[in-house]
């Protein structure tokens, strides 16, 4: 629990237990897009599905969309994201999108260990 | 500068309404809001407007290779014509017989249009190329349905094409299968073949293509969709380097759209009007939406049997369309493929008297427009086509179209057109080459440019993160 | 044969050689002989003084009225010089839109200025650049509100027919099933509209005033609208909005319509200006562009164009618009003449339109036309009760332009700041003499 994994698109997973996590995008993510401008989340009580696209990030001149490593269903959204989204660019492991609750099915996902090798061989 | 809000003072403003020479009425229920517009002198106004007009490059402040916009010169006799009060007083519900002259001018143009783009009808209701873009594929989606043909619901794009394509086609209710162009921009007919059959509504593609490159294969091209029961659109971003040349009609397309604002030298005004003639094949001619002239001696409007319905009131941006049919007499059968010939004869003079320095996107002869890649530039020197973009500023040149094509990396497209001179492109030609012995001297000046316009690299990033999108009092 | 090339032939077969061709045939050496155009069937090319003379001569065969009474959705009002001569800067008439921020800095101001009138006159938070007309604003609108369990679109039947058209061939593409709301006496059906809307149901538009001139009591629509979950779009006159509830102060989530009261030409229906604004909240559903604040490299202050990602040349085909070009020039001319105007002209005008217009259907009304729909209305009314063919003709041959016949009976009438007393009762007797024969 409480660790970090990543899927190979940069979006990070962070069980809180069995069936309830927090996702977010990786340092590397964040500094690919740039500075970030807003996010698009999806509603509280909306579905997830692993490996399916649930949100995305606008720098000024591109979207890009976030992938969500679990099936389960929104339980919080971070709606402050919407009014500071500097954040994301600033603290991303701290910058959560959204709390997914009764996840039913999880990817098959990177430890932190085997991520740092793998963004730095795309360098 | 200063904002019009900013200006003036309480109480001052124009003098231009009579007093009421009725009894007055006052409605029941009013606005409580205050309503707080401008408040300045006829005086104050005009030198406001004239202040912001020096903070603007237009045609006439110079060169405008803007790619994939056609900059061209905006012919005055076209605007002369379209401020004639026969046009302008005119009422779009005035009963047929007092408007002939506005159904000759609609059906003059159609037919003009219609005979440089090999179609066989034409409406001139779309407002704009994407609004073109929307109704084309509006009469392919009605013409499938109406052949009960449901199962019709892709548009295949290919990846080099501008953003209206795929965004017109979900809003016609398709989806969008986009193909990877092969590595001279070209359509890749093997991905096409596997992308086409029984579920492909149509096809969008513009040609010459969006690197400025003529697709040789265009007929093969055509004939894989409609082999597969799809229809072929074609985009009329490009045709400036075609028209009179080459006709979408006979490369196999079944519908097009036009840019009046482009091709046909209407001004652009800033961002709009434009005017988007959408034209088909006769099969098609039944969907077409609005009203058209019809009619021999006395003209009159007629709906199509199986109209798509409108797509905007009334008849489209008359008064565009007038200045496009100025500039269609006045060029006629002969200029119209010589405008083309000069686009292209200039772009290749151009590319031709920069490829030693600015590395081409793609090898051979461009058309109106091409590509020049910096992506070895900003590896070496860390100069971008951003820099370089920024830098032509201050030399009254506005920039080219920068990072589109997406599939070329620090793109920069440059298009000159035909109304520009040799002595306008020498000059151009000069800059570019003294920009780039800048980017490989003194590298830091370029992420600096530029340093004579009135601003310099406004903080997009914060406008976009915390929009102020209106004036508070 | 005219031309706007700049180069001699001389210099074009010179330069032709230093790109290394001998001939034109040779620039186009990639397009294959099969599609080669062998010569258009055209007119030969004219000089400027031929194309001028016929341009002439095809305006001359349209039929200027000395005095229009007719509305349905294109407004003749005064337009004040000060604005043509704004419109007419060459700078502004002949730019591009404005991506390099740097060398546009005029433009964008001055659609930041529009967008701040826009949110003034309508009472709502934010607006867009523009789109091309009121119709096609009205069915940008309409998508705006789609959700996935909301795509039902309720329009009100007292809504100009044309507008009616755009939303159906918008929904024709996106496949929300468009439904009208009838009316009553005139007004828009407000049991009806409750009774239909419902858990599907995407959003209610209505035209404020109405397709007959009514002015609909557009608040408590609004509750029925909001009380069902959906959006309200309220289509306003621009005018009217100086003198009426504007939607902000009514609830609506969204407000558009046809901008060119605001200083455009009738000019046979295009081009015209389509407005948007809407709810802080719906800011990121705006299609098109929009213009924003913000300072340059040196703390400056600056504008340029903003949430960008929106738009179809990032978002592509998740764009919720394709519009591209848009009617910038048009917006020009309504910021330049609202400024001109003012609020207190706006005002005026606004007010001399209801008092003509009521002083018009007074006086038809002693000629013999009744009024149709007994409710308050602003600048157009319907009347009902004459051979409108034969009075339409007999204003037609005084120079008149008189209202819109909806029928054998009924005519739509519209009148202005510019419709005299004078002729508006001169029309009234030319009607009386039909009406009398």
């Amino acid at each position: 629990m409480n660790e970090y994994k990543y899927r190979e698109s940069h979006e990070w997973v962070k069980f809180e237990d069995e069936t309830t996590a927090l996702i977010g995008i990786s340092s590397y993510a964040q500094e690919s897009l740039g500075d970030i401008v807003f996010v698009n989340l999806p509603s509280v009580g909306d579905a997830v599905t692993a490996g399916e696209t649930f949100a995305d990030v606008e720098s000024v001149k591109a979207v890009s969309d976030i992938y969500s490593p679990v099936s389960g269903v929104v339980a919080e959204v971070n709606e402050a994201l919407c009014d500071r989204p500097e954040t994301i660019n600033e603290d991303p492991l701290g910058a959560w999108f959204i709390k997914v609750e009764k996840i039913t099915e999880t990817e098959e996902l990177m430890e932190e260990e085997a991520y740092g090798p793998f963004v730095a061989g795309l360098e | 500068m200063k904002l019009i809000f900013e200006r003036g003072s309480e109480g001052q403003g124009c003098a231009v309404l009579p007093a009421c020479d009725v009894p007055p009425v006052t409605l029941p229920k009013q606005r409580t809001k205050e309503l707080r517009l401008p408040q300045l002198s006829e005086c104050g106004l005009s030198r406001h407007y004239t202040e912001l007009a020096k903070e603007v490059h237009g045609v006439n402040d110079g060169f405008y290779p803007l790619g994939s916009c056609t900059m061209k010169y905006n012919p005055k006799v076209n605007e002369a014509a379209a401020s004639l009060w026969g046009f302008t007083k005119i009422h779009p519900l005035q009963p047929e017989h007092t408007v002939q002259g506005c159904l000759e001018v609609c059906r003059q143009t159609e037919q003009l249009l219609c005979e440089i783009t090999g179609m066989e009808a034409m409406t001139l209701q779309p407002a704009a190329g994407a609004h073109g873009e929307f109704t084309g594929l509006l009469l392919m989606k009605a013409y499938h349905d109406s052949r009960g043909d449901k199962k019709r619901t892709k548009i295949i794009v290919p990846d080099s094409a501008h953003g209206t394509n795929p965004a017109s086609a979900v809003m016609a209710g398709f989806t969008v299968v986009s193909i990877p162009s092969r590595d001279d921009g070209c359509v890749d007919l093997e991905k096409l073949r596997a992308a086409a059959g029984e579920d492909t509504a149509g096809l969008m593609l513009t040609n010459p293509n969006t690197v400025g490159l003529f697709d040789k294969n265009i007929l093969e091209i055509t004939s894989i969709v409609h082999e597969a029961g799809g229809l072929n659109y074609y985009d009329g971003a490009n045709l400036n380097a075609v028209m009179g040349i080459a006709r979408p009609g006979d490369m196999g397309f079944d519908v097009v759209h036009l840019n009046l604002h482009k091709t046909f030298s209407t001004p652009h005004g800033g961002g709009g009007p434009g005017s988007g003639p959408v034209g088909c094949k006769a099969f098609l001619a039944p969907f077409l939406p609005g009203r058209r002239p019809a009619g021999r001696e006395k003209l009159h409007w007629e709906t199509s049997s199986h109209s798509i319905g409108s797509v905007k009131a009334f008849y489209g941006n008359f008064l565009v369309v007038v200045r496009a049919l100025s500039y269609l007499l006045t060029l006629g059968r002969e200029g119209i493929p010589e405008a083309a010939q000069n686009a292209v004869l200039n772009a290749n003079y151009m590319m031709t008297k920069l490829q030693d320095l600015y590395p081409m996107a793609y090898p051979g002869i461009c058309m109106h427009e091409f590509v020049m890649s910096l992506e070895k530039m900003k590896h070496e020197t860390g100069v971008s086509a951003m820099d370089i973009a920024k830098s032509l500023l201050d030399y009254g040149i506005h920039p080219p179209t920068m990072y589109f094509p997406l599939i070329v990396e620090e793109a920069l497209m440059v298009e000159p057109t035909e109304t520009e001179s040799r002595e306008t492109l020498d000059e151009a030609i000069a800059v570019f080459r003294e920009i780039w012995q800048k980017a490989k001297t003194d590298p830091a000046s370029l992420h600096e440019a530029p340093v004579r316009t009135g601003i310099g690299r406004p903080d997009e990033v914060g406008a976009a993160r915390h929009p102020i999108l209106r004036y508070e009092f | 044969m005219g031309s706007y090339i700049a180069n001699t032939k001389e210099q074009q077969q010179a330069m032709l050689e230093q790109a290394g061709f001998q001939s034109f045939d040779e620039l186009f050496s990639d397009i294959p002989e099969s599609v080669r155009c062998r010569g258009l069937s055209i007119p030969a090319g004219l000089s400027e003084l031929e194309t001028m003379e016929q341009m002439e001569e095809l305006a001359a065969k349209n039929k200027v009225f000395r005095h229009i009474f007719r509305g349905a959705g294109a407004y003749c009002h005064y337009i004040p010089a000060i604005v043509k001569s704004v419109t007419s800067k060459e700078e502004f008439l002949t730019a591009y839109t404005p991506y390099q921020a740097e060398i546009s800095q005029g433009i964008l101001q001055s659609i930041f200025e529009y967008q701040t009138m826009i949110c003034e006159l309508t009472g709502m938070e934010v607006s867009n650049a523009s789109v091309y007309d009121g119709a096609t604003a009205a069915a940008e609108a309409v998508a705006m509100c789609r959700e996935r369990k909301r795509t039902k679109v309720y329009v009100s039947a007292a809504v100009n027919p044309e507008v009616l058209a755009v939303i159906g061939a918008y929904c024709y593409g996106n496949g929300m099933e468009v439904e009208t709301i009838p009316h009553k006496d005139g007004l828009t059906d407000q049991q009806a509209l409750r009774a239909a809307l419902g858990d599907d149901s995407a959003c209610f538009y209505l035209q404020q005033p109405n397709y007959f001139g009514c002015l609909e009591d557009a608040e408590e629509i609004g509750e029925i609208v909001h009380a069902a979950g959906a959006k309200y779009i309220m289509g306003c006159n621009p005018i009217a909005l100086a003198r009426i509830p504007t939607p902000g102060e009514c609830g609506a989530d969204i407000a558009v319509g046809e901008g060119q009261p605001l200083g455009l030409e009738l000019a046979f229906g295009g081009p015209y200006l389509g407005y948007m604004a809407a709810t802080g909240k719906m800011m990121r559903k705006l299609p098109g562009r929009i213009v924003g604040e913000t300072t340059d490299k040196n703390g400056k202050r600056a504008f340029v164009l903003t949430l960008q990602a929106r738009e179809q040349h990032i978002r592509r085909e998740k764009a919720s618009s394709n519009i591209c070009s848009n009617q910038a020039h048009c917006a020009l001319t309504a910021g330049a003449y609202m400024a001109a105007m003012g609020a207190e002209g706006l005002r005026r005008t606004a007010d001399l339109c209801v008092s003509k217009a009521h002083y018009l259907q007074e006086e038809l009304g002693k000629a013999g036309l009744r009024m149709k729909y007994r409710q308050p209305y602003f600048h157009e009314f319907v009347t009902t009760g004459g051979r409108a063919a034969e009075i339409l003709t007999a204003l037609e041959q005084a120079g008149i332009l008189g209202g819109l016949p909806l029928n054998e009976t009924d005519i739509l009438w519209c009148a202005t700041e510019l419709n005299t007393k004078a002729a508006m009762d001169r029309t009234a007797a030319i009607v009386r003499e039909v009406s009398q024969k």
